[in-house]
């Protein structure tokens, strides 16, 4: 479109356009660039007052110590471990399981059968499932209910797989349909099987694709507070997590409850854990940016 | 479909391969993968209906759908949900009032007038509004834009730090980025021909975005409009925070306000004892949650699907 519309005005001005219709279309592309901007400015204030507000107390001893009521001296080392652990455990779920249903659904299953389209069906209608509805979920089946595990890492890990799994799988079906499909016709004529096809020719060419979606789940999973509230992850946790087992704590979390305190020290810390938190996100998605530059290939 | 060697042992004029048992298994793995999607939908169903039926035993579902009396924590008890839903609708209205035309015009600048350049250059700070945590998002609201909603407000009593307005217009900063990227693929999917027919008519870039690319979009923009509602609805942690927490029957978005989401919120984190009417009220209000953002949706699906057809 736009290779198009830039130069359409020069070409074809057309003598009988009226000052009334050029002044509208003026206004309009004010209009656009405003709703543009708002976003950016949206994006600008947010960056600037959580940065202008926590930089006094950002430091090393926001991963050294743990919390304290003394904003003075009080860090979010347990949450800073806590997010770690629960993420690997949020990694080491989703991104098996978020794959091999991504090939399935995209190598082995039946496109024509009712069962492939309602899992299909299934896994869009589960991406917009509001993530407190996990929560409600981890609470009555995992945290207590028939799995009763408490609210520990397992637990927490389990809930974000599951709420980042429709992420993992719709973003690896994409990056294994942007595979030709003359890779699949040249392995199979040199008498590969569909299962090695998959494993060395087709997944190995996805990975790039692959990978950046992982990132981005994993992204969304390290900022969501709202299910790990609701399974019972402790808000004071003066602990590092030593296991699976382990009762823990994470950032968004740690930076909820500082929010929640009226000292204007925790108001600060609160926002230096934003800082770190943007970081983590931030590094996240170079790796994924550089990731996707790195290894796409174009067919 | 591909005939693929061994796949059919009695395939004639080729080696038979030997079965591949293993194969077999890993496939089988493969669906397990795909078909756990399915469980965990009838998981969160399952963990929604026994207690909210259990609830509906001890509570008329009557009362409880035209009650405008919300407190279901104390004593006594008392479980009318229209506050709580009206907080909800006044904190969507809110977010999807700043969401939807500037994330629209977002839209229909990037596909219709900037040059592929600079679309290149702003799409992904826009798409890094929706990496922020809502967390922080909450924060910003709380202790940012409050203060501005108290100082700027037109009329009568300024409102309180808590208020529905403030969590609502950073709601929908957060939203607007989907609705941006969600219109943006809609308009871009509109065939080139139709704007060209429309400029060799002598149209306007102006007349042709809105009366060619966004009409000929507009179920896209629906189903955006739609999903964006879904989001406002299923959003917790920025009303949680800056929302306040009473059940507040009102319209105003001066007042602080309780959403449905911020409910479950504070009650799950209240530690109620498993089997009380307090804790079974968790399911309820998240089973009307569920219900309503799952009709969205799978509404907001169907549209995308059925203009899919159109064009592709």
């Amino acid at each position: 479109m736009s290779l198009l519309a830039p130069d359409v005005d020069s070409v074809v001005r057309l003598p009988q356009q009226s000052v009334r219709r050029r002044v509208s279309d003026r206004a309009f592309l004010i209009v656009l660039v405003i709703s543009f901007g708002l976003a950016l400015a949206g994006l600008v204030a947010l960056l600037w007052y959580v940065f202008d507000t926590g930089l006094p107390a950002f430091g090393p001893r926001l991963w050294r110590r743990f919390p304290s009521l003394n904003p003075a001296i009080s860090g979010a080392r347990s949450a800073v471990f806590g997010t770690l652990w629960v993420l690997a455990v949020t990694a080491s779920l989703a991104v098996p399981i978020g794959i091999g249903a991504a090939v399935y659904l995209e190598e082995f299953a039946p496109a024509d059968k009712w069962y492939t389209r309602w899992i299909a069906l299934n896994i869009q209608n589960l991406a917009g499932v509001p993530s407190i509805v996990y929560g409600i979920f981890g609470l009555a089946f995992i945290a207590r209910g028939p799995i009763d595990l408490g609210p520990v890492v397992l637990t927490g890990g389990i809930i974000l797989a599951l709420l980042v799994l429709p992420i993992v799988i719709i973003a690896s079906r994409e990056a294994i349909r942007a595979v030709p499909e003359s890779i699949r016709h040249g392995s199979f004529a040199l008498g590969a099987t569909r299962l090695q096809t998959v494993r060395r020719q087709v997944l190995p060419a996805a990975v790039p694709g692959i990978a950046t979606g992982v990132i981005l789940a994993l992204s969304r999973a390290i900022g969501e507070a709202a299910p790990l509230i609701m399974i019972g992850a402790f808000t004071y946790v003066p602990f590092n997590p030593t296991g699976l087992d382990s009762k823990f704590t994470v950032l968004p979390i740690q930076i909820f409850d500082w929010i929640g305190r009226p000292q204007e020290g925790f108001t600060q810390l609160a926002a230096a854990a934003c800082i770190l938190l943007l970081a983590i996100l931030l590094a996240m998605n170079a790796i994924a940016i550089w990731l996707r530059n790195r290894y796409q290939q174009r067919w | 479909m591909l005939r693929i060697p061994g796949s059919s042992p009695n395939d004639p004029g080729i080696l038979r391969a030997r079965r591949r048992y293993g194969e077999r298994v890993v496939i089988g793995i493969l669906f397990c993968c795909a078909a756990l999607s399915v469980a965990v939908t009838v998981g969160i169903v399952l963990s929604l209906i026994p207690p909210t039926l259990e609830f509906f035993r001890e509570v008329d579902i009557f009362a409880f759908l035209t009650g405008t009396d919300w407190a279901p924590l104390f004593v006594p008890a008392k479980f009318g949900v229209l506050p709580i839903v009206m907080g909800t609708i006044v904190v969507t209205i809110c977010a999807i009032s700043v969401a939807v035309p500037f994330g629209l015009g977002t839209a229909i600048y990037l596909s219709e007038y900037a040059r592929p350049r600079v679309r290149k250059l702003l799409k992904p700070l826009i798409e890094l509004l929706a990496g922020i945590p809502t967390v922080i998002y909450g924060y910003f609201a709380l202790k940012f834009i409050s203060p501005f909603v108290q100082n700027l407000w037109p009329v009568g009593d300024s409102p309180g730090v808590f208020n529905a307005l403030s969590a609502g217009l950073v709601m929908g900063i957060m939203i607007l980025p989907m609705v941006a990227s969600l219109s943006e693929d809609a308009l871009s999917a509109v065939p080139h021909g139709l704007r060209e027919g429309a400029y060799a008519l002598g149209s306007s870039k102006f007349e042709v975005s809105t009366r060619v690319s966004v009409p000929a979009a507009l179920s896209g923009i629906v189903a955006a409009f739609v999903l964006a509602v879904s989001r406002a609805v299923g959003e917790t942690m920025i009303v949680l925070i800056a929302a306040g927490g009473t059940p507040n029957m009102s319209l105003n978005p001066g007042e602080a306000m309780q959403t449905m989401t911020a409910f479950i919120a504070a009650a799950g984190t209240g530690d109620l004892p498993q089997g009380s009417t307090g804790y079974k009220t968790i399911f309820a209000v998240g089973s009307l949650l569920f219900v309503a953002t799952f009709m969205m949706n799978v509404f907001s699906n169907r549209i995308v699907l059925k203009y899919r057809e159109v064009y592709e």
